[in-house]
């Protein structure tokens, strides 16, 4: 409110549409927590109480060799200047080397990134087809056992640990009844037929035309993305429903069955198109909180993504690697609230 | 709670239910007695309370509960399916599983209580600092508070554990500083509107210093959503402490976390499925608890939402 108001008296006065000052607010701020979030890796990274010189040379290195690699480091220089360095290395994406994988990071991520994104796209593709028809169903039919289903359902999602559920998964749709693959993005003599184009396998084997690697690709892709797709299903699900409430209760709703379109067609065509922006934006969110749980997802089902990467860096204590992946995960969640943000002010008319 | 209030009916009776309250004392009290009665009302509410009383009482007793020591190994009885001996199977030592669940009952409420208790302070003096003296104050320590909100919580917990190393009481701490911020913003929310209120400005005017009003006359405003948002965040702060130890980082084996102990049952899953079921099993059931309980009791301190 207090943004709006403000924006306003200096569009009056600068003659410029208010969402141009929106614009600024809402970007500068973010400017600003993305400068925070530096700056609070910065400190992670000093925290640490490994020795970062000791990590790279060695324990039996000598004293010169030491002071080398510390002066490399730039560790002799005042802590703001070092913080400079971080940025500049941070901002132009140099992470420097993972010491587990002997690669640079950037390298590293950008191998690992793709099968993070097709597991968490087919995870909210699931999450939103499931989550979205549930709280409307649920708001529709308050009170009713589809709403009552869909409280525990999300009560469900709400308190299950995904790492336990992907495992007994694995037991019950892997072991005993061998519907679905195991652990792995495929099988092991499914293993480098199609050439690594954008890193999704299911994209990349229909490119090459290789149905039978598409086929065993997604059956090890379906049950990770299934168990990820739970919480989130949770999340959409239960804010369809209180957003679909408050719109059902509106007096235009009304107006419009008195008009004569049936219940469905205002739902369709009134209630739903007004919560779509706000939609919108939950599920963007959604999507990135799922990089949160593909972390523990993807160590149960050994995949090979992000969230593994960042566990194998942090138990090697590889503090380069997990920086870089702290960084860049609080950077995605601010640029997509950013544009949340935006697109609300610019769709939603109500906002201005 | 309300068995208690109910069974002294009578005078008592009297007391809570009058229409007109005679003294602070006698209001407080009624508010509480109807509040419970709202509370005992919900039933999923209710299934919450009791399971998490059954946890405490679990935790107390643990060793009069658990038939075999928690670490007593058995090689001779390993990986032993659950029977009637064990509930719910040994593990790869020969551990029986239902003693080691029932201990680890006592970690789970240790871990949630120390996080309460460090990130509940912290947020409710930022959000109060914060709300009250506004300005540049209220500026940078929101700036603090969004940098943090900015992590997905799990992420943020990990960066924190990378940098102070795994074990229980350094995930304690990693957990604490990822809950303390949407209890921040929560506290200045609430603090925004009561401080313009009369009452605080009539304490202003007898001189009280700013320090003061805060600490006695905002904080205990804020109190009741603070408590009510630290129920709700509990589930959260189990599955997060769960996650961490699941992944190697937090209680350290050979303590009978749940996390943990779902990490050595991974290594024999297809085999001995059990080892992981229980202690899964567990956090679903209390995390559930939490999350039922919270849900009650939003009902009777904020019933904005319904």
């Amino acid at each position: 409110m207090a943004v709006t108001d403000v924006s306003r008296k200096a569009a009056v006065q600068s003659k410029l549409p208010p969402w141009v000052w929106d614009a600024w607010r809402i970007g500068s701020s973010a400017i600003v927590t993305l400068l925070g979030l530096l700056a609070l890796t910065f400190f992670m990274g000093r925290m640490l109480p490994i020795d970062p010189v000791i990590a790279i040379v060695g324990e039996q290195a000598d004293a010169s060799t030491y002071d080398m690699v510390y002066k490399q480091l730039g560790l002799d220089r005042p802590l703001y200047v070092q913080f400079g360095y971080f940025m500049r290395d941070m901002l132009s994406g140099n992470f420097g080397n993972a010491l587990f994988t002997g690669n640079k990071v950037s390298d590293d991520l950008m191998r690992v990134f793709p099968a993070t994104i097709e597991l968490a796209t087919i995870a909210i593709t699931i999450g939103v087809s499931v989550g979205v028809p549930i709280g409307v169903l649920a708001a529709v039919y308050r009170g009713s056992p589809i709403d009552h289903l869909a409280r525990i359902l999300g009560l469900l999602g709400y308190s299950t640990p995904t790492f336990w559920l992907g495992l007994m998964g694995l037991v019950l749709f892997y072991a005993v009844l061998g519907w679905v693959g195991g652990p792995g993005r495929l099988d092991v003599f499914y293993i480098d037929i199609v050439d690594r184009r954008t890193g999704m396998l299911l994209v990349d084997a229909a490119i090459a035309g290789e149905w039978e690697v598409w086929q065993n690709a997604f059956s090890h892709i379906v049950l990770p993305a299934s168990i990820l797709s739970f919480a989130s299903m949770a999340f959409i699900s239960r804010l369809t429903r209180s957003f679909m409430l408050a719109q059902l209760s509106q007096e235009y709703i009304l107006a419009a069955r008195v008009k004569g379109l049936s219940k469905w067609k205002v739902i369709r065509k009134h209630a739903f198109r007004n919560i779509a922006v706000q939609l919108v934006t939950v599920i963007s969110l959604a999507y990135v909180i799922l990089l949160e749980g593909a972390v523990v997802t993807e160590t149960v089902f050994a995949w090979p993504g992000f969230g593994r990467y960042l566990v194998s860096g942090l138990l090697a204590g590889d503090m380069n690697a997990v920086l870089a992946c702290v960084l860049i995960v609080g950077t995605l969640f601010i640029t997509i609230n950013l544009i949340c943000d935006l697109l609300y002010r610019i769709l939603d008319p109500r906002t201005r | 709670m309300t068995t208690a209030v109910e069974s002294e009916k009578g005078g008592l009776a009297g007391y809570l239910t009058a229409e007109v309250s005679r003294s602070p004392t006698q209001a407080s009290l009624q508010r509480l007695y109807f509040g419970c009665r709202r509370f005992a009302q919900n039933p999923l509410a209710m299934i919450g309370f009791t399971i998490l009383m059954v946890l405490l009482l679990i935790a107390i007793f643990a060793p009069w509960i658990a038939p075999y020591p928690m670490n007593e190994q058995n090689l001779q009885t390993r990986l032993l399916p659950p029977s009637g001996d064990h509930f719910f199977g040994t593990d790869e030592l020969g551990r029986d599983i239902f003693s080691r669940v029932v201990y680890g009952s006592r970690i789970t409420l240790q871990i949630t209580t120390l996080v309460a208790v460090i990130a509940a302070p912290i947020g409710l003096i930022m959000g109060t600092t914060s709300g009250y003296f506004g300005g540049w104050t209220d500026t940078i320590l929101m700036r603090i508070t969004d940098i943090f909100l900015s992590f997905p919580p799990l992420i943020l917990a990990l960066g924190f554990v990378a940098a102070l190393g795994p074990g229980i009481r350094n995930a304690v701490i990693a957990i604490a500083l990822t809950v303390w911020p949407p209890i921040a913003r929560l506290a200045r929310a609430e603090t925004l509107t009561v401080r313009s209120s009369d009452y605080i400005a009539a304490i202003r005017a007898q001189g009280a210093p700013a320090w003061r009003i805060v600490v006695k006359h905002v904080m205990p405003m804020c109190l009741s959503s603070v408590i009510i948002r630290i129920t709700l965040n509990m589930a959260g702060i189990i599955l997060t402490a769960a996650a961490l130890g699941f992944l190697g980082l937090g209680a350290q084996p050979p303590m009978p976390e749940w996390g943990a102990m779902l990490s050595t049952g991974r290594q024999y899953l297809l085999g001995s499925w059990f080892l992981a079921a229980s202690p899964g099993l567990a956090i679903l059931v209390v995390s559930l608890a939490f999350n039922l309980f919270g849900d009650g009791l939003r009902d009777v301190l904020d019933p904005r939402d319904e």
